[in-house]
Formats: structure tokens, sequence, C-alpha cells
């Protein structure tokens, strides 16, 4: 049994104002028994990145519906992996065509969870594949 | 609208079908226990004239009067059908040019603008904030160049455009007036809409700028400007579109945006000392319409009502004009499915229906991949196709509101009107929209019922084909995803360059201080704005003057 419970930062990286998702999630994670954070919209990579490591989060779920995906989801990974924490597990939502997904795996990113997910498989996978750290 | 014998006749007509039903359930039951809207409102078995007793036939009326229920014109789609405006943008304005002309030539009577997010939040294509962004989901507008490109071949006496475009509102719109007097057209001439409604982006787009009360003065600068010098504008459309995909239930769609346009109203008269008649008329809205089918219309219906009320009794408009509620209709985004697109055909089909049978004035329809990625030339002709066949074939714009009197259309517009004013007198008792705001009152409302709607779909309770029912096992995708270049960022980039180059800086500069001035004074920007933009001066320098007088507003991630 982990020590402390799983802490999560969800995160709109960009200019994306579509939050529907994200606080969905947010609030279902809370519902599961996560600890979470949620930074509104509007954040920088370099700011979402800043956030994951001061809080100390084991996940950074990012979401957007924009297009912008592409440039934004490995930039924070990159991020991350610059300032030594790439312990902390990177996921993302959204509308992710299926052709973008091989390059946003290879940047780091562990899961991508597009339309039609349902909230319960998405903390399942969060369960099976994050052990916090103490 | 009924005599004491009718109902009595009406009610031992009622006895019988219960003792019918009685026999009948216990056979076979029903297929579920409690029937409820997409929004959750109770629907009973049927519905009867004890449903409408209450209902005089004034609350109800003629097209033409008030309330208006029935529509603002008297003759409704006889003698023009409703605006068909497909809201397209991408990448750069010279392709979203050639998308426009497209769509003229298939028969669309009006445009509709998609900016990028760069143009959306005020920020050039070149700022850090707009990296990978720009040109993606909608067109990138820097500065009046790339708007003369976007409007090539447009005359904007004969169309009206319609700019989906809130905070750097002021800004567009005087690249609009200054583009027009540039082609010799007075601005007593042009017609179009601006969204320009900032309420609803904190309570659900979350496209922002500024806090919400300088916010809301620069909206006032709109409606002034125009109600003095571009009569045929429509200087805000204001909103529920965006507070319904965000995830609100109908009600609250209808409460949240009546209750902007209060906010609206207040201020325009209180800040610039305008009367209501003066400029109610120019007044827009703009709805969803989403996949329940009845409540819909009913939620349209009671808009008109409600409005033309509101006008009448809160505002003492005298004018008939200024109690019109003119409003545009899109259909439901959010009720797409990324899974088996071509369904989506069949959900639009429907909603745009429940659009005109509301009397909508001017309507989107949604393009079969629009879920998935910007819609393509091949899938926005089916959905523009969609409304001419629904105006030319089907026969539904023959008569004015024809569920008009329906036990069960009227029953339901007077529930949700009555569940609206609820919210509205709440929100009145808070003392206003920005107070409520302030208080992540209606934010909070929008996502329980979101969170509520995606609990009920992830449990079946409520169906969406293709997502939890009738799922395609292995299911592929199989249409052509339309992609914006990441060549189109690089272009835009050095087409800025190009502008800031040969501009003079020392007028930008000048310009740009008169911008400052006129906020730091509470004047009207609009005269600055427009001369500002004629010498160059680009989206974000204006914002960002925006930005250092009024303060920046941050999302404070209210979930």
């Amino acid at each position: 049994m982990p020590n402390r419970t799983i802490r999560i930062l969800i995160a709109k990286p960009g200019l994306d104002g579509h939050d529907r998702g994200a606080k969905v999630l947010a609030r279902c994670f809370r519902d599961a028994g996560f600890e979470v954070i949620y930074t509104g919209c509007h954040q920088s990579p370099e700011q979402v990145a800043a956030v994951a490591i001061q809080e100390d989060v084991d996940v950074v779920g990012l979401s957007c519906l924009s297009g912008a995906h592409k440039f934004l989801f490995p930039e924070v990974a990159k991020l991350l992996k610059e300032q030594g924490a790439e312990d902390i597990i990177v996921i993302g939502g959204g509308i992710i065509p299926e052709q973008d997904m091989p390059a946003l795996y290879e940047a780091g990113l562990k899961a991508i969870f597009t339309p039609g997910t349902t909230l319960e498989s998405i903390v399942e996978w969060i369960n099976t594949h994050v052990t916090p750290q103490v | 609208m009924y005599t004491k014998e009718s109902l009595a006749k009406a009610s031992q007509a009622r006895t019988n079908w219960e003792a019918a039903v009685e026999k009948t359930v216990a056979k076979h039951s029903d297929q579920k226990e409690q029937w409820t809207t997409v929004s959750d409102l109770p629907i009973k078995r049927i519905y009867g004239p004890e449903d409408i007793q209450n209902t005089q036939f004034e609350d109800i009326s003629y097209p033409g009067q008030f309330p208006f229920l029935r529509g603002n014109q008297p003759t409704g789609y006889r003698g023009k059908y409703w605006t068909f405006r497909m809201f397209s943008g991408m990448g750069t304005a010279v392709e979203t040019n050639k998308r426009w002309h497209y769509l003229l030539a298939t028969g669309q009577t009006g445009l509709s603008t998609a900016f990028d997010f760069p143009t959306l939040m005020g920020y050039d294509s070149d700022s850090s904030k707009a990296r990978g962004e720009v040109g993606k989901c909608g067109v990138a507008i820097d500065t009046i160049e790339d708007f003369q490109d976007l409007i090539q071949g447009i005359p904007l006496d004969k169309i009206s455009t319609s700019m989906t475009i809130n905070p750097p509102a002021t800004i567009l719109w005087a690249m609009y007036c200054a583009a027009a007097q540039q082609q010799g057209v007075p601005l007593t001439k042009i017609s179009g809409t601006i969204q320009n409604d900032i309420l609803k982006e904190f309570i659900a787009q979350k496209t922002l700028m500024c806090p919400p009360e300088p916010s809301v003065k620069l909206i006032s600068d709109t409606i002034e400007f125009g109600t003095k010098y571009v009569p045929k504008w429509n200087t805000i459309s204001i909103s529920g579109y965006h507070i319904r995909e965000a995830g609100a239930t109908a009600v609250q769609e209808l409460a949240f945006t009546l209750r902007d346009g209060i906010e609206y109203v207040e201020d325009a008269i209180q800040r610039k000392g305008l009367q209501v008649d003066e400029f109610a008329s120019r007044l827009s809205f703009f709805f969803n319409s989403h996949i329940d089918f009845f409540e819909e219309i009913a939620k349209m219906r009671a808009a008109r009502r409600m409005w033309a009320k509101i006008m009448k009794e809160r505002f003492g408009a005298k004018d008939p004009r200024s109690c019109w509620m003119r409003f545009h209709t899109q259909t439901a985004g959010c009720s797409l499915t990324a899974q088996q697109p071509y369904n989506n055909v069949i959900r639009t089909v429907t909603e745009a229906l429940a659009a005109v049978l509301g009397g909508t004035q001017s309507l989107h329809t949604n393009s079969l991949d629009e879920v998935l990625c910007l819609p393509s030339e091949h899938a926005v002709q089916i959905a523009l196709r969609t409304q001419q066949i629904l105006a030319e074939e089907t026969g539904v714009a023959n008569t004015i509101d024809p569920l008009a009197g329906s036990y069960f259309v009227e029953s339901l517009t007077n529930q949700m009107e009555e569940k609206a004013w609820e919210y509205i007198h709440k929100i009145d008792e808070m003392g206003g929209m920005i107070k409520a705001i302030e208080k992540g009152y209606p934010q909070l409302e929008i996502s329980d019922a979101a969170y509520r709607f995606q609990q009920q779909i992830d449990a079946k309770e409520k169906v969406m084909v293709g997502v939890n029912k009738y799922v395609e096992e292995d299911e592929k995708v199989d249409i052509p995803l339309v992609t914006i270049d990441e060549s189109v960022e690089a272009e835009q980039l050095k087409r800025l360059a190009a502008v800031k180059r040969k501009r003079d800086g020392r007028t930008v500069a000048a310009c740009l201080k008169d911008i400052a001035n006129a906020c730091k004074n509470g004047d009207n920007v609009m005269p600055y704005c427009i001369e500002a933009v004629k010498n160059y001066a680009t989206v974000q320098e204006i914002c960002d003057v925006y930005r250092e007088v009024y303060g920046e507003y941050r999302d404070p991630g209210i979930f």
C-alpha cells in the first residue's frame, strides 16, 4: 500500500479555454481520493512544469483542444526532464488525432485519453501505473 | 385558454386514460422508471389541457406581437429564411478568404469568422504565448493587412459578417470599420455582429484578458459607438452557446445568458447615459441547439418571451423592437461524437430542425468532422446543405411556430421560463452577474451539471450512440482530417515582421498613447482604435495597453 495518496496536477497549457473535460476530471480524481491541483486555463509550459515540481506531484494531466498539443505536450515533458523531474508521469487528453500519438509517446507522454474514455478507466489507469513517491 | 366545462371533460378523459395505463403497465412495464430531458428536466408520460390551463392567450399571442413568443416578425420565414451562417476560419487570412468564397458560392448567406487562439486572447503571432497555436483553431489576424486579405472580394455593404471575438472586439471591429471605409462603404451601410460578450467568457469559455468590470466598460464603448455611427451593426451577441458547451443545462444556458444581457443593458444605461430604446434593438443573442429536440424548442421560445418581459418590465422599453430577441443558433458541438462520426450528420439535422422550429434567425450547422478537426470542405458542404434542405424541401418553414398550442411544448416552455427566472432572481440577489462570477456561482453550477452528465454517460443512464451504446469494437476513424501545416506560423511571422518594418513606428506609438489616455479618462476607445489600426498597430499592441491600464485577469481555476 502506498504511504500517501496520489497527487495529480491537472493543467491547461496554451491558450485553449475549453476546460470542461479538465474540470470534470479534476472532480472525478478528487472523488477517487487523489489530491488534485488544477492550474486554471492559459498556463505556459514553463508554468505547468514549475507547478508540477513545486507541488511535488506524481502525475501531470494535460488537456488541450485547440490543436496545439503537438507543441505544448512535448514541451512540458521536455521541461520536466530538463529539471530532473522525469519521474513525474505525464498524461494527456483532448482532441488528439491518432496520427499525432506516436510523436507524443516518443516525447515522453505515458498515456493519451481521447473522447469517449470513461472516468473510471482513467482512474484505473492511474491506480495501476502510478506509485506515489514517499 | 379553456372553459371550466372543457377542463372538466379533459379531467374525466384523463382519469379514464390513467386507468388504461395502469392495466397496460401491469402487463408491460415502462423501459425505465424516470424519463427526463437531456438536461434532467422531468418529463411526464403525457401532457393535456390541464398542463397549460393557467396559460392565457396573451402569453402565447401571435408573431410580431408582445411577448414575441412566436417570433419578432409577423411573417416568419416566408419573407426570408434564417441566415445560413457557417462559422469558418483557418490558417492564414488568404486561406480563410478562399473558404468564405467557397461557402458563398455554395449558397451560404452570411459570413462568420473563427479566429485563432492568439487573436482571441489579444496576442500577436510572434508572442511567446502563441507558440503552437497560430492559425490552428481559426484564422490568425495581427494587423489590418491580414484583415484586408480576409475580406478580399467581399462587398461589405451587401454581406453581413459575424466575428467571434471577445476581449479584443474593439480592435477587430475597428479593423472592419477601417476596411469598409477603405472600400468606400460608409459605416452606416455595414452590417454584422461582433460577439463581444465577455461575461460568458468568465463563466464558460475562458478567452480572457482584463477583469470583468473594465471588460464590460469596453463593451459599453462599442454599444455607444454603434448607436451613434454604425446603426446596422449588432455590437454584441449575448451568448449561451459556450455556457452550454461547458456543460450547463438548458435552463442554466437560458438563465445565465439573459442575466448577462441584463448586466450589459444596465451598464450602457448607467455608464453611457443611453436610453434603452436607443440601443436595445441592436442587441443580439446566440444559443446552442442541443440534442433534446423539444427542450431546445421550448428554450428558444421561452427566451423570446422572457427577454420581451425583461425589456418592457425591467427597463421600461417602449419601442417594440427593443423587446425583440434576435438570435443566432449553432448546433451542439459537445453532442457530437468522435466515434462513428457519420452519425453526427443525423444529430446535426435534428438540432438544426429544433433551431428552426424554435424560430432562430441565423444558423450554423456543425460539420460531421468538427469534433475531430477543422471542418473539411466536403463536410461543411453537407452541413450547409442540411440547412438548405430543411428550408427548401421539408416544408418546416411554411408556417410560423407550428408547435404553438401543443400541450407539451407550451408546458415545457413555461417550465423552462419558471426555472430560469429562479436563477435570474438569485443572481439579482447576489448583486448582479459580475458579483456572481466573482463568487464563482455560475461556474460551479455549470461544473456540477457537467460532472453529473459525465457520470450519467459512464453509468449508461443517458445514451450516446457509439460512445456508451452500439459501440463498434476496434473502430477506426476513416475520414480524412484537416490539419493546419506548421508552415502557417512561420509564414504569419514573416508577414507580421514585414508590416512592422514598413509602418511608421512613431505614429503607432502616438496612437497607442491616445488609446491609453482614453482608457484612463473613461472615454470611448473606438475612434482611437480605428485610427491605430489604420496605422498598422497590431492586435497585441492595443491589448497590451488594455492590460496595462485595466490589469490582467487570471483564470482562478474553479472546479
